[in-house]
């Protein structure tokens, strides 16, 4: 069986400091990370392959420094890695990211039987990628997954919903997103880290995947972003110190019912 | 391949202003060096790199005209004026229409109405065509209702299929749908199959009054900037909207308007639901609670969150957690609010014993009131609190809940 875990490398946004002065973003000294959502497709892959016998390949899509990432996931136990960067890549909405994943999917020699995500990035929380993947190899698609078996040829699932879950099942191939209720990604091992410090990364070009220049980056991206801007400050209103837990109690109650929250 | 940003080597000084504008860290202050210029007084230029969207955000900082966005040339969708009204995705559970979907028709009619164009509603489910009339009643002009036994429960491809078929039929100028874990599912591969773009979790819409074209605002970086959006190739211009983000409109009783009944051939599912629990009770649905009562580390211990739970139940209140006390084993994962958890708007959050660490600001920063419990006066969860007290939470959580009780 084959796995292939799409990742992406995102600034570690926990880290991200706003200047109150101006009310933007400061980027420096913001470190990158994978994907939090993403660190739990890796281990659901590593699972599955300790348990049945697996190969798993982590690929992501981005600049060379990208690459770190897929060192980390070698240090965690993955087979293969690949690197899809190249600068027609550049600007890619969800659509054209979507294109370059399944372009390189594509090109892999063993067809991947199970293909994860995480449910969602943390810089752009869109969601969107997995099941554009899916569509563009017309697999079918499982969303908000916190588990998953393998059974054969079938895979059994819970899906979460707002007030529940679902218990489904699938043929394989097929692509999942996954929740971080799904399990607890493990450490590197010191093993680990010294084999991904000596590994060779797989860099895969646009031409190398046989991409269409039209679909790549911007030209293969229809959302556009036209303007950046800062959110209204929020600022604070009421502040009360020092009193009682009777008498703050019956204030803020007070005060939500006069302003009709409750 | 050239880049959408033009450095001008003859122009740019080095200043570095570019760099700290930029929303993506897609600009860097490189040495002249090496790369191939001509001889300059100045030792660095700026250097764009992948992550460039072309925003424009860097233009303004540029004191010296040295940078240029250059258009793109796309081949978008083909005849971009036969496509005409605005759409709405009304989300139903268990022949339930989902708020969401009330929320949507408010904004949709907002939209049509400027657009001189029709709002129209899709629907689709198990015995659900006498539900048509109530989103008529909320706005709809017309609805195209789907129903039949497959689709009794939702099914990513079935959905996928009807909806993708639909609007390549009737050809909508814009399709809006909930950013619900269903709506979440299957909205990004309706775009796909459409060929167009889908912006996430917008939380501003409008219309371009001069290029009559959808301006889609979102957050990102954990809310931390807005970004607009535009569509400007392909249609339908595409873009999911979070619970409670947009307020429902008015129900008119009566409101006349057209029922489309489809029967499109439905191709077989390719994933199975074998059973359909609902086993978390409200507690646990933060998406669509009004009010929203959050635990964090100041709570000390997995004990102390029943205060927060009997709080919730006087008031008919979701739980929420921060991710530290989710971290710590204190919650499951499913209460998590924040961004690596759930983004939330309900009427009224209340956080009890949580600093404010940005990552759940960002997940709960826009809710209608907020109100913060913490004993350290200066917890950044302050600066947004609409009404903050700075005390113990174990004495003042119980004691509103005791006053809600005697009120």
């Amino acid at each position: 069986m084959h796995i292939v875990v799409c990742i992406k490398q995102v600034p570690d946004t926990s880290d991200v400091k706003i200047n109150p002065e101006t009310n933007t973003l400061i980027r420096e000294g913001v470190v990158s990370i994978i994907n939090p959502f993403d660190e739990n497709a890796v281990e659901a892959a590593l699972v599955l392959k300790e348990k049945h016998g697996a190969k798993v390949t982590v690929m992501t899509m981005g600049p060379p420094q990208a690459e770190a990432a897929l060192r980390e996931t070698i240090a965690l136990g993955v087979d293969d890695v690949v690197l899809l960067s190249d600068r027609a890549f550049a600007g890619s909405d969800t659509l054209a990211t979507s294109y370059a994943l399944a372009k390189g999917i594509e090109k892999m020699e063993e067809k991947p039987a199970l293909i994860l995500f995480g449910k969602q990035a943390i810089d752009g929380d869109t969601a969107q990628v997995g099941p554009g993947v899916a569509e563009l190899l017309n697999l079918p698609i499982i969303t908000y997954v916190r588990r998953v078996e393998i059974e054969g040829q079938l895979a059994k699932v819970e899906r979460v919903f707002e007030d529940g879950y679902e218990r489904m099942e699938a043929e394989l191939p097929l692509v999942l997103t996954v929740l971080k209720e799904m399990n607890v990604p493990r450490m590197a091992s010191l093993r680990g880290r010294m084999k991904a410090k000596k590994a060779e990364i797989k860099k895969w070009t646009a031409a190398d995947v046989g991409a269409d220049p039209d679909h790549c980056g911007l030209a293969g991206s229809p959302t556009k972003v036209v303007k950046i801007f800062s959110p209204p400050k929020k600022v604070g209103g009421i502040k009360i110190e020092g009193t009682a837990a009777l008498d703050a109690a019956r204030t803020v109650v007070g005060k939500l019912k006069e302003q009709k929250v409750i | 391949m050239q880049d959408p940003l033009i450095v001008y080597e003859e122009k740019c000084t080095g200043c570095g202003a570019c760099v700290k504008v930029c929303p993506f860290s897609a600009l860097s202050m490189e040495p002249r060096e090496g790369r191939n210029l001509p001889e300059s007084r100045f030792k660095k230029i700026a250097v764009v790199n992948e992550a460039c969207t072309a925003c424009g955000a860097c233009l303004p900082s540029c004191k010296f005209d040295a940078l240029e966005v250059r258009e793109i040339e796309q081949k978008g969708s083909e005849d971009l004026e036969s496509f005409s009204g605005v759409w709405i995705f009304a989300e139903q559970r268990n022949g339930e229409i989902q708020d969401v979907a009330y929320e949507l028709l408010g904004e949709g009619r907002k939209l049509a109405d400027e657009l001189g164009e029709e709002l129209s509603a899709v629907l689709m489910g198990f015995n659900i065509r006498d539900k048509a009339q109530t989103l008529i009643e909320w706005g709809a002009d017309k609805v195209y209702v789907v129903d039949g036994a497959e689709l009794e429960e939702y099914e990513t491809d079935l959905y996928t299929d009807i909806l993708s078929g639909l609007i390549r039929r009737y050809k909508p100028e814009i399709v809006l749908a909930g950013a619900t874990s269903i709506g979440r599912a299957f909205i990004a591969r309706v775009a796909v199959r459409v060929k167009t773009g889908l912006t996430a979790d917008c939380t501003a819409l409008a219309i371009d009054p001069e290029k009559r074209i959808l301006l889609q605002t979102r957050p990102a970086f954990g809310g931390n900037i807005m970004a607009t959006i535009i569509t400007p190739n392909h249609r339908p211009q595409m873009a999911t909207v979070r619970h409670k983000v947009f307020k429902k409109g008015t129900q008119q009783p009566g409101r006349a308007g057209q029922i489309i009944e489809e029967q499109p051939k439905l191709s077989l599912a390719r994933t199975k639901i074998v059973e359909v629990l609902h086993e978390m009770g409200n507690q646990v649905n933060l998406a669509e609670a009004d009010i929203i009562v959050s635990g964090g580390r100041g709570l000390g211990g997995p004990e102390n969150f029943a205060m927060i739970e009997e709080l919730a139940k006087e008031l008919g209140a979701a739980v929420g957690a921060s991710r530290a006390a989710v971290d710590a084993g204190w919650m499951p994962a499913y209460h998590q609010v924040g961004q690596t958890g759930k983004t939330v708007c309900p009427k009224l959050y209340i956080a009890c014993g949580i600093s404010g660490a940005i990552q759940h600001l960002a997940g709960m920063s826009s809710s209608d009131y907020i109100v913060a419990i913490n004993k350290d006066a200066d917890a950044p969860i302050f600066d947004i609190a609409d009404f903050g007290i700075v005390g113990d939470v174990f004495e003042v959580v119980p004691m509103m809940t005791k006053v809600l009780r005697e009120s």
